[in-house]
């Protein structure tokens, strides 16, 4: 490309160009990186001195031979090009006369799943590629069934290397009929087939001579003309996820945010959820002054008529069309970490600008993405993917993913770690909580308190193994008994001969302990009764699982606190020593962690008072709090 | 009804992800180096936030190397309502009298990379808005829009977090930070169009004009001021030049040209055959990793 001849025009025509993201599927080896630096170096995307670095690449690390290696401009990390291996998602750019293109181009070995579903979540279409010689491979299953799972509508089937197979039209044909089988089974209904070389550019920006069957457009111009999802989410209902409110003085107070779908205008009735208080939108405001109107995809900031409560997480929806709002749901999840899924752990669940607790089920299922099989699964592990149950600890507004992929698509995010760990799609909610309707009592649990004369409460000793929590809590209940107070003791080690027998100690397992001796104390709680529990307890999420189990001010954290090397040392029952010994799996402190709680309301420090002291201290806490 | 262009898509993703930022994170902060680059990601942000004041500081590492002119626009900046600017120098670079001259490699890692860990750490930042655009370098391509930086500030691109639709995690241990790059997705050729289309004051050095300059190792420098050290051989020539990127000026290669509007800008880029950091003597130093190594020590 050179420079226009009257650049005022041509800039002024650049500046209402469209914007299309789209993903690449297939590996080196389906001619995937010769057709992305075909097309870069065709709209000029690639300058002489990174081509020139390029050469010099490809002679250190190519695998050409003398020609140049397209793949050492996708793989961008030194760590890669010196492994040979491709780690992330790349993002690319290039541009034609009509529109501004975002490839996210995925690397694809056995990673892929993760990346490629990174890479499809932002993407309007898929470049799906198939080897002309190859044909219709699993992989291409695979790719088509992970684009369609996250919404992509619009595929175009790019068979590549025809120059390999003579630009023979039964080749192509035959890649074709393979994949219109395929397409219709996994219900894929817009899709579009160019034969292409990207090694000689047939197709690819030009229609070629080389192929006169084909009667299409090139790749570049398809592209084109493949519809925007941008232009469907303007004509659905209004949805604006509130960001960040902006509030500069008294006088002014608005909502930011960038809208999901929809149109929106001043005057219009809206309503804040999940409150469902309904309004009118005031002004769309803006630093080069107040819209008229505002669209899907904009970043406005918008005041209300009304002074209504909203924040950060609100949704502002259309008044006559809101969406609902729940708190169990079914989705598809994506497991994108090491550490497998821990069914009944607590995740951040981020979905628009909302963040709430969840809690994922045992999958129903898990999909075997090669075969589209249903199997059965307890968990996911990394690149797994299955359909599970969600809840949430609140309402949380949202749409079916299918229809919106703004209030339908969610990540969770490690409570510990901080690190995203997979990824979700909302089917429906569920009203299993609607349908099953807990049975009435007559007596409730205020009556039992009262009779007891007491306010019941749970006392939740956390620490290591040998801490001190067993012999404390007998202190403390001993002490309460003695005035009076009705109580029982849950002790960790009686509770597993029993009601947790068939538990283990895995993650997981010790996680549905503590989950079944939080549901047992809440009963008791409801007969009023004051709870002791003796629990090594070892993870902050499944103690904040409890807290959310019982009323405001009833769950009691007191943190036995002793150093490791002194619980060690004392090693009343000898388990350390087996596990130093590798006799004892999974076992605290040792080769599985100790989550410290952040802000215990009773923190025992064992090494500064004796257990009777510390009793005493209890005591005087839970007197406190009559 | 009027269609969003890709321009609109790009604001509206750059000011969505400034909004998250200073919704989810304690103490952002702005890297402000004066630059094209930040000069949009500047007006986004007065956009993104209007009519409030910006919700959070602009922070300059300084070099004392950077060319008068940028110095000149930076403190005009500064004086604008609303805008309150952080300028951090080393003090270690100060005091050893770090140069580029001298010092070769270690000026870039002391004064920036050094100053600007030195300076995040003191005001406590946890998250810093950077302008850095992925159709720039190769690592930049493969980094997420909100990269993790540990409590020494390194970025580890083999355990970066899958960035999904636009959900950001922003959730961090204290310590560790965030950098934020809101023009992930913009080419230079956006950057240019976007400064048309919304006016934006730019750093006059980017529009040809005649000013002092030597040759050295390949490169067009400019003798901005009188520490410019000449070597045997070299003389002071006026040429007509301007630059495509701007850093200190002893390691700023200037290109000649006679564009002095962003149009003609924009008509010599499209018929340029080289990258805009080719210009850039800071990215030689390692070969093809260069980049990726320095963002793995804590440069932006």
């Amino acid at each position: 490309m050179n420079a226009p001849a009257d650049i005022h025009a041509w800039l002024a025509e650049q500046q209402y160009k469209e914007l299309l993201r789209f993903i690449t599927c297939g590996s080196v080896d389906d001619g995937k990186s010769t057709l992305i630096g075909r097309l870069l170096y065709e709209t000029k995307q690639i300058f002489d001195d990174q081509l020139a670095a390029l050469e010099s690449d490809s002679r250190r690390h190519g695998t050409q031979g003398q020609k140049i290696d397209y793949a050492l401009l996708v793989d961008g990390l030194s760590a890669e090009r010196e492994q040979g291996i491709t780690i992330d998602v790349a993002y690319r750019f290039f541009a034609s006369e009509k529109r501004k293109f975002i490839v996210a181009d995925t690397p694809g070995h056995e990673q892929y799943t993760r990346n490629m579903v990174t890479g499809a979540s932002t993407a309007d279409a898929a470049l799906l590629l198939v080897d002309a010689r190859k044909g219709v491979l699993t992989q291409t299953r695979r790719h088509s069934y992970l684009a369609k799972l996250m919404g992509i509508r619009h595929v175009v089937l790019t068979v590549t290397k025809m120059d390999l197979v003579d630009y023979d039209r039964s080749a192509f044909d035959a890649v074709v009929a393979d994949y219109r089988s395929f397409a219709e089974q996994i219900g894929i209904g817009d899709w579009h087939a160019i034969p292409v070389s990207g090694l000689n550019g047939d197709n690819v920006v030009r229609t070629s001579k080389t192929m006169p069957w084909y009667s299409g457009p090139a790749l570049l111009d398809h592209l084109d003309t493949v519809p925007l999802d941008a232009d469907a989410d303007v004509s659905r209902p209004f949805r604006l996820p509130v960001q960040w409110v902006n509030r500069p003085t008294q006088n002014f107070r608005g909502f930011a945010g960038q809208i999901a779908s929809g149109t929106i205008s001043p005057n219009a009735e809206i309503r804040v959820l999940p409150s469902g208080r309904l309004t009118r939108i005031d002004r769309i405001v803006t630093a080069d002054g107040d819209l008229k109107k505002a669209v899907a995809g904009q970043s406005v900031t918008i005041t209300l008529a009304d002074e209504v409560d909203c924040s950060r997480g609100d949704v502002i929806v259309a008044a006559g069309d809101p969406p609902q709002a729940a708190d169990q749901f079914e989705a598809t999840i994506v497991w994108m970490a090491e550490d497998e899924l821990l069914p009944g752990r607590g995740y951040w669940m981020k979905l628009g600008t909302q963040t709430v607790t969840a809690t994922v089920q045992h999958p129903k299922y898990e999909i075997n993405v090669n075969t589209l099989e249903h199997l059965a699964a307890q968990t996911l592990g990394l690149n797994g993917i299955g359909v599970a149950e969600i809840a949430t600890d609140r309402d949380i507004v949202f749409e079916a993913y299918d229809d919106s992929r703004e209030l339908g698509g969610f990540i969770l995010i490690d409570k510990l770690t901080n690190a995203t760990v997979a990824c979700g799609m909302i089917h429906f909610a569920l009203r299993r909580s609607l349908n099953i309707h807990r049975q009435h009592l007559d007596v409730s649990r205020e009556t039992h308190a009262q009779l007891k004369g007491q306010r019941p409460a749970v006392l939740w000793f956390t620490g290591l193994s040998g801490a001190g929590k067993s012999t404390i809590a007998n202190l403390v209940e001993k002490r309460l008994v003695a005035r009076g107070r009705h109580t029982f003791l849950l002790d960790g080690d009686n509770v597993r001969h029993g009601l947790n027998r068939d538990l283990g100690f895995t993650e997981a397992d010790r996680i549905e302990n503590i989950r079944r001796v939080g549901e047992v104390a809440r009963l008791m709680t409801d007969a009023g009764l004051i709870v002791l529990t003796a629990f090594i307890s070892p993870f902050r999420a499944e103690r904040e699982m409890v807290r959310k189990m019982l009323p405001d001010g009833e769950f009691i954290e007191v943190f036995v606190d002793t150093p490791l090397e002194d619980a060690e040392k004392r090693d009343v029952k000898g388990l350390y020593a087996k596990a130093r010994a590798g006799e004892l799996q999974n076992f605290t402190g040792i080769d599985s962690p100790y989550e410290t709680p952040e802000s215990p309301e009773i923190h025992i420090d064992t090494m500064a008072m004796s257990a009777d002291q510390a009793a005493d201290l209890i005591v005087q806490e839970l007197d406190k709090r009559r | 009804m009027q269609q969003l262009t890709h321009l609109d898509r790009l604001e509206a993703e750059s000011i969505h992800i400034m909004r998250e930022t200073v919704a989810e994170a304690v103490k952002p902060v702005m890297l402000y180096s004066i630059g094209k680059d930040s000069a949009v990601m500047l007006h986004l942000a007065k956009k993104a936030f209007f009519p409030a004041p910006l919700p959070f500081p602009l922070l300059h590492v300084d070099t004392t190397w950077k060319f008068r002119d940028m110095y000149a626009l930076r403190d005009k900046v500064a004086a604008e309502p609303g805008v309150e600017l952080l300028v951090y120098k080393n003090p270690e670079a100060i005091e050893r009298g770090i140069n580029p001259f001298d010092h070769g490699p270690l000026h870039t890692d002391m004064w920036k990379t050094e100053g600007l860990k030195q300076a995040l750490d003191k005001y406590a930042f946890d998250a810093a808005f950077g302008g850095a655009r992925r159709d720039e370098e190769k690592s930049r391509a493969k980094e997420r829009i909100f990269s993790f930086r540990d409590r020494n500030h390194r970025w580890d691109p083999k355990r970066q977090r899958p960035e999904l639709w636009s959900l950001y995690n922003v959730r961090k241990n204290r310590g560790e930070s965030m950098r934020v790059f809101p023009l992930s997705n913009w080419t230079e050729l956006d950057v240019w169009q976007y400064v048309l289309r919304e006016q934006i004051e730019i750093v006059p050095l980017y529009f040809a004009a005649e000013r002092p300059t030597i040759e050295r190792d390949g490169l067009i420098l400019m003798v901005d001021d009188g520490r410019m050290r000449l070597e045997a051989g070299e003389t002071v020539v006026s040429r007509k030049v301007r630059f495509r990127t701007l850093g200190c000026y002893p390691l700023s290669g200037a290109i000649e040209s006679d564009a002095v509007t962003v149009e003609d800008i924009v008509a010599e880029m499209l018929a340029s055959t080289t990258s805009e950091r080719q210009g850039r003597a800071i990215d030689r130093d390692a070969g093809a990793a260069s980049m990726e190594k320095k963002k793995q020590e804590g440069y932006f």
